[in-house]
Formats: structure tokens, C-alpha cells, sequence
């Protein structure tokens, strides 16, 4: 009897442990928040700390994002293409291409690719910075590390990001237009023209863009989140990068699908 | 004489651990205090304690008449100020030259010019005898060269506290002399007053004024070398301690450890319980 | 140390810049992009019902693009839509009596104009106007005539 009982009672402490684990976490991320959240506009009295971050977070994730953003534009291009030739329908390839790339895969394709670059690097340098005592040898020269070092990481990443998407959208636009139009002879004018009537401002490039700030302020809290409660070990730092990247793309994912379902109607 | 840093009843735990229990000591003002014990007995924590990074559970941390616990953010971060730490692994800051991790406490809380700022860090690496490194990365210095680096930095606001977090271990011997005297004359140049943790016994019985040994959450013997010397006969840990005697019933191995042992701290064997006796 | 500052500094800017100008890009309606300024000669035409032709919309002879849709107004006395269209001045030798199609490309595809070619000699000029059109074809008025029908028939 207790043979057959304790292996069912491990497995149900495993599942207990992991949820309170879990809550314990989410309860974390929430009173670092508020901690971040009385520093977040103090941090602007050093605006050249926001710059550096800008360039480390943004600039230097500049490549992938534009050759990543050129590749799905080929692909939705070339989809597009095929799926719209049957119903005879190719001139709105332009708008297809477009829609699909302001609205959805700009700000959720940019956003996982930015966890990916971005927000494991600042994770794992936080991370560092805590095990190596960096931050604590600041708060003891009076300097406060949220302040200081996590605030203006913060505000890099929720503005790189929306600026990120644009661009993501812009070249997947271009790479559309090169293999619909270029390549496959999609009419030109019927490319950009469909774009101009059928794409609204508001309606889709205000949401686009609503939508990748939201998602910066995501993977920015979520990476600093992590590096600043990383275990100071090793393994710990190893950890923390994986779990920004994991838990800020679960994050994204989900909230895009909310955020779709207020904005263009469930 | 009036003491700088005060314990008073001062409980700490992690979890189910409790690290100190109602500890009481007095840190004396402008001399060099040392508190000892095994490695895991917290002595880390103590300096944290002292500096307000945690709070202890009960009791009271005062240093210069201010409870850590119960201050206010400002009173702290002006506290902080008064105070330098010299952090075990040195905690430099890996992305600056080792001029700009000196500069650092300056460009933060003065707003000095940049020409006098450099005339200042210069000034400090000098004093630690490393202005040659200035440009250097700490990824480019040896951890002795790290360590001093960092007391720079520690220094870099002129306090009136230094704290030490085992500034010895892992040294080769030549660092530990630098080291050595680097504490001893800064204290008595700048007079401040310096607060070091550590299990070396023999250095740290060259330069302290006032020792405290702490094992298993408590304060178990304090006084001048001098004195804990004397106690010795009467406590048994403190024996073991400073002699780094594995047990009472020792090995043979143990046992000329501890010879060599006493014999750097200036005793013999068998001298030091007569001398104790005599005392009595 | 002051040189890669200003140098990241710079850095920035320009990246914010061009982030900036994407999201404008995106957001202004393209203005003119694409539409290589058709040069030709202008013509008009009246139809009941444009359905879903807009601005930009191909105008095809045979299926090949010849021009452009340039502006469509309402005339004021009788209620029609009047397009205006940019044809190329290659094809200058359009019959007068030419008929003017609104099509849909395929079932979903976007509306454009079909020009099929009469047999008068003269040829369509600069401000000419074709006569003869056929309105778009609205997909719900078939529908309800066809059922009408049906209801009838019974």
C-alpha cells in the first residue's frame, strides 16, 4: 500500500512546490516592480545612461532585427504570392504583406528576437554584476543599483523597442515588395497603392506600435527582473538567462493574444 | 573611551538559521577592530549588518549613534557615505579602467570638475601604489592588484569607517605585507576607524587593537591580542581557534600545525598556558 | 573616453531618428510611392456604380495595364460617378467608341476598368469622355435578383 502511495504523494509534492514556487516569483516580480517603478523617472536626471543603454540594447540589435525583418518579408512575399494567385487576387499582395507585418509579426516577431539579444544580455549582465558584488559595493558607496544601473536598462529596452518593430516592419515591407514586385511582376503600383487604401493609421500602425511598447516594457522588466534575483552563482546566472528568455516569450505571446482580442475585437 | 559602531542585543537569522543570537559588542572609534571565527559564522553578514544592506531581526546596530534598522533612506545613504568597504573579491566594476572605478564614488556624489576629479583618483592610486595601472581594466590586474584598486575606490570619499571583508585570504604573502601595512598606516594617517573580518590569525594579530571572536552566533572571546592570548587556557574554541586545532584529542599532524601556528603568533606551546597561569 | 561617448551619442540619435521616420512612414498613406507618375493623356468616363474602384485603380486593355485611375468625383446634376483615368500616351489610338468596364479581379481581387475597343476611326483624345460604360457588378444585387427570381418562378 504505502509502495503505491508514495510515489503518488512525491509527484503531488513536486506539483505543490512548483506552484508555490511559481507564486513566490510572480510575488517577487511584483515588489520589484514597485521598487523600479519610484526610481523610473529619477533615472532621467542622467539621461547619457539611457543613451548607453539605448546603443547596447537598441543599436547593437539593429542587425538581426533588419536582416530577420528582411527574411520574413520575403517569405510572407513569396506565401502571399501563391496563396493570393489562386483566387486571382495578387494585387493586394502589398497590403497582405503590410497588415500582417504592422499589426502582428513587427512588434511579436522583434519582441521574441529582442529577448533573445537583448534581454538575455542584460540579464546576464546584472546577473554578473550581483554575483561579483558590483551591485552591492555600490549601495555601499551610497549609490543606489536600481537607480543607477537597472532603471536606465529598463528605459532602453521600452524604447528601443517600438522603434525596433517599426524597422522590422519597414525592411519585411521592402522584401516583400522585392520578391512580390520584382521578382514575381505583382503590379507596383497596385503593391504600394492597396498599402495607402486599406492600411489605417490608427487602426493599424497605432496598435502596432501600442503593441511593441508594451512588449518592451515586458522584456525590459522581465530581463532586469531576472539578472537583479539571479542566484549569485554560475549556475544561478545561467538560470536567469534562460528563464528571461523563456518567461518573456510566454509573456509576449500571451499578451499579444489579449492584446489583439481588445484591439481588433474578439 | 566611546565606541563607534555598537551591537546591542542584535539577533540576525536566514530562515531557520539563526547566524547571531543577541550579540552584544562595541566597535572602539579610531582603532583597528577585527572580528574572527570559522568560515559560515556569518562575519560577511556583520559587515552588511553594519553598513544597513539587511536589518536584524531584533535588537539594535548603531554606528555613530545611528540605528541602521530604523533609518530613514536619507540617513542612510548619508551614513553609507561616511563609510568604505573593501569587498572580498574586490567588486570592481568590470566595464571601467581601473582610474574610472576610482573616479566612480566621486562622479556620483560630487560634482567636482573633471580635472580635479583625475587630480584625486591620482592621488588615491598613488596611495596604493598602483598609479601605473590607472588605465588598466580590472580584467587585466592580479587580484592583489584588484584588491588594492578597490580599497582606492573605497577610500576615494575620505571616510571615517573602513570595512574589511577578509582582505587577506588569497594572497601570496608579498600582497598580504602591502596589504598589511596599507590598513594599518591608512588608519593611523587618516584616522579612521577600521572594522575587519577575517580567519587569518596571524596577520590579523599583527595590526589589531581589539579582537572579537565569534563562533556558533555568539561572541565568545574579545579583548587586545594580548589578552584573547591570555584567555585562551579557559576557552577551549579559542584554542582551537587560534592554535587551528582540530580537536582536543589531537593527531599528530594536528598537532604540528599548531606548533607552527603558535610559533608565528610569537608563542610556544608550551609556554603560552604558563604564561596564562601566571596571569590567573 | 569623451570621443566614444560622443560617439554612441551620435549613434543613437541617428537609430531613434530612423525608428522614428519607419513609424512615420508607416503611418503617412505613402503619399505617391509606386505610382511612377503615369504620363499619358486624361479621359473621363460616367458610371452608375463604381463598386469598389478607388484612386490608383488599373485601367486594362486585353489585360494589360495601360493607366491609371486619377480622381473620381460625383457630378452634381445627375448623380453619377464620374472617373477620371491617365492613359498612356503609347496607346493614343483608342477608338472614340470604346466601351469602359468596371471588373473585378477574380473573385476577391481589387476592381479595375476594362476598356474594350470600338470601331470608329476617330480616337480618343486629351478631355475626352467615353460614353458607353458598364457599372461595376455588385455581388448582392445579383444575389437578390437570382432569389427574387427564384420566388417568383414559384
Amino acid at each position: 500500500m504505502n509502495r503505491l502511495v508514495s510515489p503518488l504523494f512525491n509527484s503531488l509534492a513536486a506539483l505543490g512546490h512548483a506552484v508555490l514556487s511559481a507564486a513566490a516569483h510572480a510575488g517577487q516580480l511584483v515588489l520589484f516592480t514597485g521598487q523600479l517603478l519610484w526610481r523610473l523617472f529619477p533615472a532621467w536626471t542622467r539621461p547619457k545612461l539611457i543613451v548607453q543603454e539605448i546603443y547596447a540594447i537598441g543599436v547593437l540589435s539593429l542587425v538581426i532585427i533588419v536582416i530577420s525583418g528582411g527574411f520574413v518579408g520575403l517569405v510572407l512575399g513569396l506565401q502571399g504570392y501563391n496563396i493570393l494567385s489562386k483566387f486571382n487576387a495578387t494585387e493586394s499582395l502589398g497590403v497582405m504583406v503590410a497588415l500582417s507585418l504592422v499589426r502582428e509579426l513587427g512588434p511579436v516577431v522583434t519582441a521574441l528576437l529582442f529577448a533573445g539579444r537583448a534581454g538575455s544580455a542584460v540579464t546576464a549582465e546584472i546577473a554578473l554584476m550581483k554575483t561579483t558584488e558590483q551591485l552591492s559595493a555600490m549601495e555601499m558607496m551610497a549609490v543606489d543599483p536600481l537607480r543607477r544601473v537597472i532603471a536606465p536598462r529598463f528605459w532602453g529596452a521600452v524604447i528601443a523597442m517600438p522603434l525596433l518593430a517599426a524597422l522590422f516592419s519597414l525592411v519585411g515591407i521592402a522584401g516583400g515588395y522585392f520578391i512580390g514586385v520584382l521578382v514575381l511582376g505583382v503590379d507596383s503600383a497596385s503593391y504600394w497603392g492597396q498599402i495607402q487604401q486599406q492600411m489605417q493609421p490608427i487602426d493599424d500602425v497605432m496598435n502596432g506600435a501600442i503593441k511593441s511598447l508594451v512588449f518592451g516594457v515586458v522584456v525590459g522588466l522581465v530581463a532586469v527582473f531576472e539578472g537583479f534575483n539571479a542566484e549569485p552563482t554560475s549556475l544561478g546566472i545561467s538560470r536567469a538567462t534562460t528563464r528571461t528568455v523563456v518567461l518573456s516569450s510566454l509573456l509576449v505571446l500571451g499578451l499579444d493574444f489579449i492584446l489583439t482580442a481588445w484591439m481588433f475585437g474578439a | 573611551m566611546k565606541s563607534y559602531i555598537q551591537f546591542e542585543q542584535m539577533s540576525f537569522s536566514r530562515g531557520r538559521n539563526l547566524i547571531f543570537d543577541r550579540i552584544d559588542m562595541a566597535i572602539p572609534r579610531g582603532k583597528i577592530s577585527a572580528i574572527m571565527g570559522p568560515s559560515g559564522t556569518g562575519k560577511t553578514t556583520l559587515l552588511r549588518l553594519i553598513g544597513g544592506q539587511i536589518k536584524p531581526q531584533s535588537g539594535r546596530v548603531l554606528v555613530d549613534g545611528l540605528d541602521m534598522a530604523r533609518a530613514s533612506s536619507k540617513e542612510l545613504l548619508a551614513m553609507r557615505r561616511r563609510l568604505g568597504m573593501l569587498f572580498q573579491n574586490g567588486a570592481l566594476f568590470t566595464d571601467l579602467t581601473a582610474a574610472d572605478n576610482v573616479a566612480f564614488p566621486l562622479r556620483e556624489h560630487t560634482r567636482l570638475p573633471p580635472s580635479m576629479i583625475a587630480r584625486m583618483v591620482a592621488l588615491k592610486l598613488q596611495a596604493v601604489g598602483l598609479l601605473a595601472a590607472a588605465d588598466q581594466m580590472p580584467a587585466a590586474l592580479s587580484g592583489g592588484m584588484a584588491r588594492r584598486v578597490a580599497l582606492a575606490r573605497a577610500l576615494a570619499l575620505d571616510p571615517e569607517l573602513m570595512l574589511y571583508d577578509e582582505p587577506f585570504t588569497g594572497q601570496d604573502p608579498i600582497n598580504v605585507g602591502v596589504l598589511l601595512r596599507l590598513i594599518a598606516s591608512l588608519n593611523q594617517a587618516l584616522g579612521l576607524t577600521s572594522v575587519l573580518v577575517s580567519h587569518d590569525v596571524a596577520e590579523v594579530f599583527a595590526i589589531a587593537d581589539c579582537v572579537f571572536v565569534i563562533n556558533e552566533g555568539r561572541v565568545v572571546a574579545s579583548g587586545s591580542p594580548d589578552e584573547l592570548r591570555a584567555q585562551m587556557p579557559q576557552v577551549p574554541f579559542l584554542r582551537q581557534f587560534l592554535e587551528g586545532a582540530p580537536d582536543d584529542n589531537q593527531s599528530a599532524a594536528g598537532q604540528q600545525s599548531a606548533v607552527n601556528l603558535a610559533a608565528a603568533l610569537g608563542l610556544s606551546p608550551a609556554v603560552a598556558p604558563s604564561k596564562a597561569r601566571g596571569m590567573l | 573616453m569623451m570621443n566614444t561617448q560622443r560617439g554612441i551619442e551620435i549613434i543613437v540619435g541617428v537609430f531613434v531618428l530612423a525608428g522614428i521616420v519607419a513609424l512615420l512612414v508607416l503611418t503617412l498613406k505613402w503619399s505617391d510611392f509606386g505610382t511612377s507618375s503615369v504620363s499619358g493623356y486624361t479621359v473621363s468616363a460616367q458610371f452608375d456604380n463604381i463598386g469598389g474602384l478607388t484612386d490608383r485603380s488599373p485601367i486594362k486593355l486585353a489585360g494589360v495595364t495601360i493607366g491609371r485611375v486619377s480622381h473620381i468625383q460625383i457630378d452634381p446634376k445627375t448623380f453619377e460617378a464620374v472617373v477620371t483615368m491617365v492613359i498612356g500616351s503609347q496607346y493614343n489610338n483608342l477608338p472614340k467608341d470604346s466601351f469602359a468596364s468596371i471588373y473585378t479581379a477574380g473573385l476577391l481581387g481589387a476592381q479595375y476598368i476594362e476598356i474594350s475597343p470600338g470601331g470608329d476611326t476617330q480616337v480618343l483624345k486629351n478631355g475626352d469622355k467615353i460614353t458607353m460604360t458598364q457599372s461595376a457588378v455588385v455581388l448582392e444585387k445579383i444575389i437578390s435578383k437570382f432569389l427574387f427570381n427564384k420566388a417568383a418562378d414559384k
